[in-house]
């Protein structure tokens, strides 16, 4: 991988190709293309004007041609300069649009339908609400859409701001489960948590790591039929904090598993059982785990069950003290 | 009866808040712009002010800073309720001291006004 990104940057075309550039308007080709024209055309010089010493004019019309060409390179250069900058500058305002003003409305009618259904005055049939929770959880369903889309997008502007905090794995996990105890009790599915004592904390992004753990603990309870059971394990191995969450669920086909963590892939035996998702959630926290140093990853059997892991380094890691773990 | 004053430029969300504040027992007085805002902060005397940061004629971040540094409004106790979740936003709101930021599109009416009563004990 890191031999592919060295490559690619010796490779002119490769960052042309990335912003959508002809290659005649490339900086990187016209470069190259400069310094190769710059180089012949001052042997051709050297010996025309060596063989024609008497004749200065031509040696100085050669001189005003160099320049002359020099001059349009340059502008070429500039102008494809303005061009990633005017791509870059629309990408910054598209990401602008998505998140706010495509966001207003949409929290907008959060809030209004929350006030809504929250007044008891207003009497309401069982159809009407019915129609009330449809818009609801739709609107819901964008809002957390865009969500995905925004962090998608700053992800791969590498503009994703991540926070460095000490942060308890055991903690957020405990947490996590509680908020989705109605979930849990919904759907008749027992949880389990086991976790050691002492285990050291992580450097990362608290709100982050919550919502990887969450989404992960929603995938397990969504995809597991009624009354199954998920384990989670919180522990110290190798170095690193690993959690692991175990579930009875579908599992995820062996043909399908290795793209299971592509942006906008969905399994299809999944989509059997649920057609909510949008096929983000696994890639972006892939991302940010490794951006955190971290790692995920599963292991799987169709029609018994998915096990996910994470693995995060610890701080302050001392050999010395592994003897409390 | 405890006084909130919404600084808020979409209607929507200032009915919706105003209507469910209301009912929660609250008296409510709201502000379209900025400027308006930092005038009834003054003539009201608010017990909380819910700040939204995108605001017309005076922005939000101005706005805080002129509430904490009239001495007739720095003790009202503020939240910021916006859109936006950059951290240097964040941070930046972070430097007045306010009792919370909360981002619209994270928060459910129910946990605003949870957080609301929460400030007010």
């Amino acid at each position: 991988m890191k031999l592919k990104n060295v490559l690619n940057s010796l490779n002119p075309f490769y960052s042309c190709k990335k912003y959508s550039i002809p290659f005649w308007q490339c900086p990187s080709f016209v470069f190259l293309l400069m310094g190769g024209f710059i180089i012949v055309v001052i042997l051709l010089t050297y010996f025309i004007a060596t063989a024609e010493i008497g004749n200065p004019k031509i040696v100085n019309l050669i001189i005003l041609g160099i320049a002359a060409f020099l001059i349009m390179i340059d502008y070429i250069i500039t102008k494809s300069f303005e061009r990633i900058s005017e791509a870059y500058q629309m990408k910054t305002e598209f990401i602008n649009i998505v998140s706010h003003q495509l966001r207003t409305p949409l929290v907008n009618l959060k809030y209004s339908l929350s006030s809504l259904m929250h007044n008891t005055t207003a009497k309401f049939s069982p159809e009407q609400l019915e129609y009330l929770n449809i818009f609801k959880e739709n609107n819901q369903r964008m809002i957390d859409l865009l969500k995905n889309l925004l962090t998608l997008v700053k992800i791969e502007t590498k503009e994703l701001s991540l926070k460095k905090e000490e942060v308890s794995l055991t903690e957020i996990t405990k947490k996590v489960i509680l908020n989705l105890k109605s979930q849990l009790e919904n759907s008749n599915i027992v949880i389990t948590l086991k976790t050691q004592k002492n285990l050291p904390k992580i450097l990362g992004d608290l709100y982050w790591i919550e919502q990887i753990i969450k989404n992960l603990l929603d995938n397990a309870i969504r995809y597991s039929l009624q009354g199954g059971e998920i384990k989670v394990r919180v522990y110290f191995k190798d170095k690193k904090v690993h959690l692991e969450i175990q579930d009875t669920g579908v599992g995820i086909p062996i043909e399908e598993q290795k793209y299971i963590f592509q942006k906008f892939f969905r399994s299809e035996n999944i989509l059997k059982y649920q057609t909510k998702g949008t096929g983000l959630s696994l890639y972006i926290s892939k991302k940010i785990l490794n951006l955190m140093k971290g790692r995920v990853w599963f292991r799987s059997k169709e029609n018994k069950g998915t096990t996910f892991y994470i693995v995060l380094p610890p701080i302050f890691y001392k050999k010395s003290k592994i003897i409390l773990f | 009866m405890p006084k909130i004053l919404l600084i808020e430029d979409e209607s929507a969300l200032q009915k919706a808040l105003q209507s469910y504040l209301e009912r929660e027992g609250y008296e409510m007085v709201g502000a379209l712009d900025g400027q308006i805002g930092l005038e009834l902060a003054e003539k009201e005397k608010p017990d909380l002010i819910l700040l939204d940061l995108i605001l017309p004629k005076i922005n939000g971040f101005e706005v805080l800073k002129k509430l904490k540094e009239n001495s007739l409004t720095e003790s009202i106790p503020i939240i910021v309720l916006t859109n936006l979740e950059d951290l240097r936003h964040i941070d930046e709101a972070l430097k007045s001291d306010i009792k919370a930021y909360l981002v619209k599109a994270e928060y459910t009416l129910e946990e605003v006004v949870e957080k609301i009563k929460q400030t007010l004990k």
